[in-house]
């Protein structure tokens, strides 16, 4: 084979190649039930320090994306406070990634609704990308070891928490 | 009061105005000059981060975070923050993917000489390319035939037919 025919083989190969990984890279996957969710180190929102999922392994977890800028997400967070509270036992907790947003008014949002469970804050929204959100809110429960058991890309209210996620709950922890 | 008595008043009367004009001049420009400079650090940082949620410059969107990112930058202006710092205290709220335009250090620095890169390795292919068409083409000429005369016989018979035709 002449050389410009390889050459020219070699190019077509690699602008297929590149143009496949762009494709690939921009996909963001959603998490599948029964996958580990992702859980790097973030800074905490409402207090210093930083955080991660992996701190509330052992429990089931709500992980709740939301920002101070989204206009549902004020609608649902009074819902998960109060679902926190209700349910705030030895082996549940919501916590809130605030993605894409700034931190003082993630502040100011959590304050204003008078959230009291964990916060993040995912302010480059990376976590959520690993997640697979496609906006804000979106809500994952995850089971004590980490594994996703539920998801609802949009926002949720106390009638859909109780239908999908009372149930999935130990039934000694529903109550706290 | 007199005529006379309010005469005597108006120097005084104008030199409070005077001076009031002279005292206000000073303030008001700085405020024009304040807006206007913070009109175009707000232009400027627009053009150059993004809004992370739209995927397109912060200038161009309309969502609510860049309404809220705008605002931020606003704020930051200001206090009298300048161009740099602004932005990084974009990056330390969105990371880097806010800025419009990679930094120049560190891997980020490849998306600056990879272009330039390729770009002469591509004008150095092309020039090799036509050197050796030109070659190929210099060679063709070389090896055509050159354009060979009439043979003798022929030459013969040429003069024989014109010097019948010699009048």
């Amino acid at each position: 084979m002449r050389p410009r025919v390889i050459i020219a083989i070699v190019a077509a190969v690699a602008i297929v190649a590149l143009l496949t990984f762009g494709l690939l890279s921009k996909g963001n996957s959603r998490l599948a039930d029964g996958e580990t969710a992702p859980s790097p180190e973030l800074p905490k929102l409402t207090e210093h320090g930083k955080g991660s999922l992996k701190e509330y392994r052992g429990k089931w977890v709500l992980v709740n994306f939301w920002a101070s800028w989204c206009i549902p997400c004020r609608d649902e967070a009074p819902e998960l406070q109060k679902f926190q509270e209700e349910h705030a036992g030895s082996n549940f907790t919501v916590v809130g990634i605030d993605t894409q947003d700034l931190s003082d008014d993630g502040n100011k949002f959590a304050k204003e609704y008078g959230l009291t469970y964990p916060q993040l804050h995912d302010g480059n929204g990376d976590n959520g990308h690993e997640f697979g959100t496609t906006g804000v809110p979106e809500n994952y429960l995850l089971e004590p070891d980490g594994k996703l058991a539920w998801d609802e890309p949009g926002p949720v209210d106390a009638k859909i928490l109780e239908e999908h996620v009372v149930p999935l709950l130990p039934p000694a922890k529903k109550e706290a | 009061m007199s005529l006379r008595a309010r005469l005597g008043r108006l120097p005084m009367l104008l030199a409070v105005l005077g001076a009031l004009c002279v005292l206000s001049a000073p303030t008001l420009e700085p405020t024009v000059a304040t807006a206007a400079s913070l009109r175009t650090i707000l232009n400027e940082i627009e053009e150059e981060v993004m809004c992370p949620v739209c995927g397109t410059l912060l200038g161009l969107a309309e969502s609510p975070q860049a309404t809220r990112e705008k605002a931020f930058v606003e704020k930051l202006a200001k206090e009298g923050k300048n161009k740099d710092e602004i932005k990084q205290a974009l990056v330390n709220q969105y990371g880097d993917a806010v800025l419009a335009l990679p930094k120049s250090t560190g891997f980020n620095l490849s998306a600056y000489v990879v272009p330039i890169v390729a770009f002469i390795v591509a004008v150095i292919l092309l020039a090799f390319a036509v050197w050796k068409w030109r070659k190929a083409a210099g060679r063709q000429e070389d090896r055509e035939p050159e354009v060979e005369g009439p043979s003798d016989e022929d030459r013969k018979r040429l003069d024989a037919d014109l010097a019948r035709y010699d009048l």
